[in-house]
């Protein structure tokens, strides 16, 4: 396979996620080993409460992992600056921004943070990135226009270009489909998987949308009560891994379709 | 890219330099343009009357006005962006509350603790001491407390609790003192600029420029939190220090502009807003010059109201500051019809 001379951006070993309090240790998933390979664009689909989010967060040092470790580029992530992370990992969270005042290209500009001087002046070259992100993520007639006077389709194309502007080997996007509609799901994953062609960047995002990830990303993790998987679509469906992925009772898989159907 | 500014930044530069000869023209008695210009490059030492009255007192009460406006319009907007709440102001941390519970003990406390209080000369400097140690000590308690906490959010709460407490305690005060204490008590809660003499200016502006500087070198972290504290850690951000320095930025402003000048309402929760609706921006770096010059102007437009030209009363510049501001807060909203935050 081509794989095999492409880098590996992010690989976890023996990774245990959960909780930890003072008295005990709340496992959510653990024997986690995933590898993300430069310029794939990979999918975390599993069901509510299953430890998307955890992951992501023990993923991104947000959490410190219960076991095992996390490396990116092949350094352990405990192991970074948090100003030297921010180089090699971005974010795209499900929160909103706190400040809708900022204009498009402002807040495309903010991910050029950590490599703005003092005062976060932007010199040429950080311009020349931020147009580039702009233009990407097709922006360019909206790009003086504030953040308040954008749909939520048009606003998560915003924070996908500052997660570009902010040039890093990997972008980490939780579930950047939530609240779009039927198309601007598509729309989105779309530009994605555009995005991790054309600039060679890794991207994973957690989803619900499981038919769309299935036909867009090069590999899948699939999170379910019997463990964490990662493979292609292809193998994946081969498996059976989507038949476990919900309980049986109301949806089932087809795997001619490679979608989910209700029960008649 | 963003709009060109300088022109705006211009005309408030002006309009500042304006305000400040208006406001040091200004008195009980006239003085003509002639001699406040003469005052002003008159390095002789020997003065007329009216040069005497300008050097001696106009000059560092417009100074004073300058470092108070600007200041509380800086630290209020700091507040309300570290905070993300257009309500915050410099004083959400208990710094008024601190410092009057200080000014309340050394007025008040003396009648009703007596021993070492009473002692005490209230001077101008004693209470100057007072509020600076009050609003240092109430400042430390909600920064010690803070620290435990991680949400930012918190410590907005945990401000307005002790601000609450040190409010209780000086109304136990007020009950059992007597009229006159009481009286002095809230003569000093209506705020004053014209106490001043060069040598507390001095002090007053070298703390000040301290406050200012913590400020500047927050610029780009307050750009950052307005995408929210998670996005600003993917940033590489580091919350808690600049936390801290954007709050010791707030405090060494706000607190030593409560000790001089004593608790002036308004001016910090309103100037940030106005400086918002005028220049339709959220970046700091137009921001925070912008808040500077704006809070600079009201406060001498402020000043010279409450001066009275021509009388000799002088209303109290804590009531002014709202009676005029609030009105151009509430115009300002209606007229854009869009709160810009």
């Amino acid at each position: 396979m081509s794989k095999k001379n492409k880098n590996t951006i992010l690989k976890t070993n023996n990774l245990n996620i959960g909780y930890k309090s003072k008295k005990a240790e709340t496992s959510i998933a653990s024997n986690i080993n995933i590898e993300l390979i430069e310029g794939e664009l990979i999918g975390l689909v599993g069901a509510n409460g299953i430890g998307k989010s955890t992951l992501l967060r023990t993923l991104t040092n947000v959490q410190p992992a219960l076991g095992g470790d996390v490396s990116i580029l092949l350094k352990n992530i405990n192991d970074y600056q948090s100003i030297d992370l921010a180089k090699v990992l971005s974010l795209v969270l499900t929160e909103s921004v706190s400040s809708k005042n900022l204009s498009v290209l402002e807040l495309v500009a903010l991910g050029r943070q950590p490599y703005t001087n003092w005062v976060g002046n932007l010199t040429a070259k950080d311009i020349e990135v931020v147009n580039a992100a702009v233009e990407k993520t097709n922006l360019t007639d909206l790009k003086n226009k504030k953040c308040y006077e954008l749909s939520d389709g048009q606003l998560q194309k915003v924070m996908i270009a500052r997660a570009l502007a902010q040039d890093t080997a990997l972008i980490i996007l939780d579930e950047p489909t939530t609240h779009l509609d039927m198309y601007h799901k598509a729309y989105v994953l779309k530009l994605l998987q555009k995005l991790a062609k054309e600039t060679n960047k890794t991207i994973l995002f957690s989803s619900h949308e499981i038919d769309l990830a299935i036909q867009l990303c090069d590999t899948l993790i699939v999170m379910s009560k019997d463990g964490i998987v990662q493979d292609t679509p292809k193998n994946l469906i081969k498996q059976g891994s989507f038949s476990n992925l919900f309980p049986e009772d109301l949806i089932v898989f087809d795997k001619e379709t490679g979608a989910f159907r209700v029960k008649k | 890219m963003p709009k060109n500014y300088k022109y705006s930044f211009i005309l408030l530069a002006l309009l500042t330099i304006i305000f400040f000869v208006v406001n040091v023209s200004l008195g009980s008695i006239t003085i003509p343009i002639k001699s406040i210009f003469n005052s002003f490059f008159n390095a002789s030492g020997n003065y007329t009357n009216h040069e005497y009255i300008i050097q001696n007192y106009r000059l560092p009460k417009a100074i004073t006005a300058i470092l108070v406006g600007s200041g509380l319009g800086i630290s209020g907007l700091l507040m309300q962006t570290l905070f993300r709440n257009p309500l915050a102001g410099p004083f959400v941390l208990g710094i008024t509350s601190g410092a009057s519970l200080g000014v309340a003990l050394v007025i008040m406390g003396s009648s009703v603790l007596g021993g070492i209080f009473a002692t005490l000369l209230i001077s101008k400097w004693s209470l100057v001491i007072a509020a600076s140690l009050g609003s240092f000590l109430v400042l430390l308690t909600v920064l010690i407390v803070s620290s435990r906490v991680r949400d930012t959010m918190a410590i907005l709460i945990i401000g307005l609790m002790f601000g609450s407490i040190t409010a209780a305690v000086v109304s136990v005060l007020s009950y059992f003192s007597s009229a006159e204490d009481l009286q002095q008590y809230i003569f000093w809660g209506f705020g004053s600029l014209g106490d001043l003499q060069w040598n507390e200016l001095k002090i007053f502006a070298l703390i000040y420029v301290v406050g200012l500087v913590f400020s500047l070198a927050s610029i780009k972290a307050l750009n950052t939190l307005l995408l929210g504290e998670n996005y600003a850690k993917s940033l590489g951000l580091n919350i808690r220090k600049s936390r801290l320095i954007i709050i010791i930025a707030t405090s060494l402003l706000a607190g030593t502009i409560t000790a001089f000048a004593g608790p002036i309402a308004f001016i910090g929760l309103a100037i940030p807003h106005i400086t918002r609706q005028i220049f339709n921006t959220a970046n700091h770096k137009i921001l925070l010059p912008a808040v500077f010059l704006l809070g600079a102007i009201v406060m001498l437009i402020c000043d010279s109201i409450a001066q009275l030209p021509n009388t000799d009363y002088t209303l109290p510049i804590n009531a002014i500051t709202s009676l005029i501001g609030a009105p151009v807060v509430v115009w300002l909203l209606v007229r854009k019809k869009k709160m810009v935050f």
